[in-house]
């Protein structure tokens, strides 16, 4: 009789959690002066802070799952298993960016993953959602659509219209609620008289978990059972992650309306902060495994960073192309 | 209502369009509000839940934004969602599916995603349903790239068009005329698909061309008779795709009878008919004996009382004087 195969020690998997947080914190951090220099235009919303979110919920996710996301994605698409490379170019605007360079920041796409964007429309991600879990019940697939949102689009009809079918249909879907208390600049409390995120869902008989946003274990555990149910057939079911981004919403923000103090609150107990401190005290992982591994995040930073740099732009002669499918010849 | 024997009404035709397509493919499936029990608001889906099932013919809740984006979704999924919006004015509800994902995925995404689905909705007035259920918006419609508008007018396009949209990997917006559903006439046998691509020279004529799409065909077609009476042949064209607009037959029509007449049913500033013009005026001015001119609806919320309705409609006596205007 054999053993059952070992999995990944906990050493292992702490560090590669870490590892997973700390290549979208480098690549975020890159991206500020990359913007600074013009590099990358247009609106740029970043993830950071909000880490533990991305990392933990794709650890449950399986690659035949859809995943919806939002304007702030650049941490799903590279917890998902988008290159940095493509990602990069896209930010660029290059003709090697995940979407050709049609896109930009907040227009990230990838068949390969079965990563469907990149939604700037405040919970107009919702019902493709809903459409993609129908498609996977109606084709008698296996596959879940996991759908990223922020709270600040709970106050959309699309929410609730999405809860409703979802639930209605007994659709395989995973909501995301990433809670960073702020929509924009309108704090929760100034834009919703119920701020427990979480019992929305049970008025659409989903059930739902708060979940600290800010425990990377916490967020995969939670995701995991999650993805476990709906797998088993329990419908959909919400999780709202509680988080903080601790940088501006956009590169166009002079944060009025937070003072530092929050900020610093949220930063101190931050999802990397707090993993490398409990991987320590645990024994897992020494100083010089983080400094290597935040070493490999930013050389792989700059390799994405070349790669969009040499990259070419899409001849204006193609202007017109994607507008409509291109039939195979 | 039962149409005489050998034919068919605008809504059976529909109806085995729909019917044949789910027989034919099972990815296809139906979703809107009341297109189950009910049978469908205009009752062209009546009988298909009996005969496919809950799961392919499905009832929606009032969520014309979800269901919509939900078609979107199901159709990036591998599905051939058929979506029905109850009329054209409820469609706004999901104008931001429609707009910042249907038509722009494909692109947005770098050609990864095309969106294989199609909406069918009712369009127009006549019916004195007043100034919420009775507006011809697909004008607006077709101004979005990356979406395909078509206007079935006549029995065989009813028939032919939803196949040929089903083909399509893009999204098509189909847009049937509440005028036409009790319209008759025979169906071209054996006929499953159209092309989607052209216009349609409906009545040739030398002297005027008439330019026109969905309920107005036939008021042009009752104008076209009226004036053969008193010498003058109108020729009739059908657009019958607005999006992409078939330039070529529009301008080779122009060109052989030197003057043109808009008839649209939407409002006229800023609408589809002020386009068709203008790409006349660009393309065919020197073959112009007149003015392009317009018949379109009057710029008002539609009314209910039935004499204010039919005095806002484009009508075939407006049509024969807008006519008489031009040849002089």
């Amino acid at each position: 009789m054999s053993a059952p195969p070992p999995g990944p020690t906990m050493r292992e998997h702490g560090l590669h959690l870490l590892r997973e947080m700390l290549r979208i914190r480098c690549f975020e951090d890159r991206c500020v002066p990359l913007y600074g220099e013009q590099k990358i235009r247009g609106f740029m919303h970043l993830y950071n802070g909000e880490e533990a979110v991305a990392v933990g919920v794709m650890q449950a996710l399986e690659p035949q799952d859809a995943i919806v996301s939002t304007y702030r994605e650049h941490g799903h698409a590279i917890a998902r298993g988008l290159t940095m490379g493509a990602i990069m170019a896209e930010l660029y605007g290059k003709r090697t960016g995940s979407s050709g360079g049609r896109g930009g920041s907040m227009h990230i796409f990838d068949a390969a993953t079965r990563f469907y964007g990149g939604n700037a429309i405040v919970g107009g991600g919702l019902p493709l959602a809903v459409g993609l879990a129908l498609a996977e019940k109606l084709q008698q697939r296996s596959g879940i659509a996991a759908c990223f949102f922020g709270e600040g689009a709970v106050a959309e009809g699309e929410f609730h219209e999405s809860m409703n079918l979802a639930a209605l249909w007994h659709l395989p879907v995973l909501f995301l609620c990433e809670n960073n208390l702020y929509a924009m600049g309108t704090a929760l409390a100034r834009s919703e008289a119920e701020t427990e995120i979480h019992l929305k869902a049970r008025g659409y008989r989903v059930p739902s978990l708060p979940v600290d946003g800010m425990d990377v274990f916490a967020v995969e555990g939670a995701a995991r059972d999650a993805v476990a149910r709906i797998r088993g057939g329990e419908g959909p079911l919400l999780l709202e992650l509680r988080t903080y981004r601790f940088r501006a919403h956009s590169m166009f923000d002079a944060q009025l309306y937070r003072d530092r103090a929050e900020v610093q609150t949220w930063q101190e107990k931050g999802p990397i902060i707090t993993l490398t401190k409990r991987l320590k005290a645990a024994g897992l992982m020494t100083e010089e495994d983080f400094q290597r591994l935040e070493h490999e995040a930013q050389e792989e930073v700059e390799a994405a960073v070349a790669f969009a740099e040499r990259s070419d732009w899409e001849p204006v002669a193609d202007l017109e192309r994607h507008v409509y499918a291109e039939r195979v010849q | 209502m039962s149409a005489r024997a050998g034919h068919v009404t605008y809504r059976e035709a529909t109806r085995q369009a729909i019917r044949a397509a789910m027989r034919a493919d099972p990815r296809v499936f139906l979703m809107g509000e009341d297109v189950g029990a009910y049978g469908g608001c205009f009752a062209v889906t009546k009988g298909l839940l009996q005969e496919f099932g809950p799961e392919r013919i499905r009832d929606t809740p009032l969520s014309e934004s979800a269901f919509v984006g939900a078609g979107i979704g199901a159709a990036l999924g591998g599905m051939r969602p058929i979506v029905e919006i109850m009329t054209v004015n409820f469609s706004l509800l999901a104008l931001d599916q429609i707009l910042n994902n249907a038509a722009t995925l494909c692109h947005m995404s770098g050609g990864q995603f095309g969106v294989p689905l199609v909406i069918r909705m009712a369009t127009g007035a006549g019916r004195q349903l007043a100034a919420q259920h009775s507006h011809s918006l697909e004008g607006w419609y077709a101004h979005i790239p990356g979406l395909r508008i078509l206007t079935p007018a006549t029995i065989d396009d009813a028939r032919g068009m939803l196949s040929s949209a089903l083909a399509s990997p893009d999204p098509v917006l189909i847009f049937e005329s509440i005028a036409l559903y009790n319209t008759e006439g025979e169906l071209t046998p054996g006929l499953e698909r159209v092309e989607i691509e052209r216009a349609a020279v409906r009545r040739p004529g030398r002297d005027i061309t008439l330019i026109t799409y969905g309920g107005s065909l036939h008021k042009c077609l009752a104008a076209a008779g009226e004036l053969a009476g008193a010498g003058i042949e109108a020729e009739v064209l059908d657009l019958r795709t607005l999006r992409p607009l078939d330039d070529e037959t529009v301008m080779s029509s122009v060109r052989r009878t030197h003057r043109a007449l808009i008839v649209d049913e939407g409002w006229r500033s800023g609408g589809l008919a002020a386009e068709v013009c203008t790409r006349i005026v660009e393309q065919a001015f020197y073959d112009l004996d007149a003015p392009v001119a317009r018949v379109c609806t009057a710029e008002v919320p539609l009314p209910y009382p039935r004499h204010l309705e039919d005095a806002a409609l484009p009508s075939p006596e407006r049509i024969v004087a807008a006519v008489r205007g031009l040849i002089a």
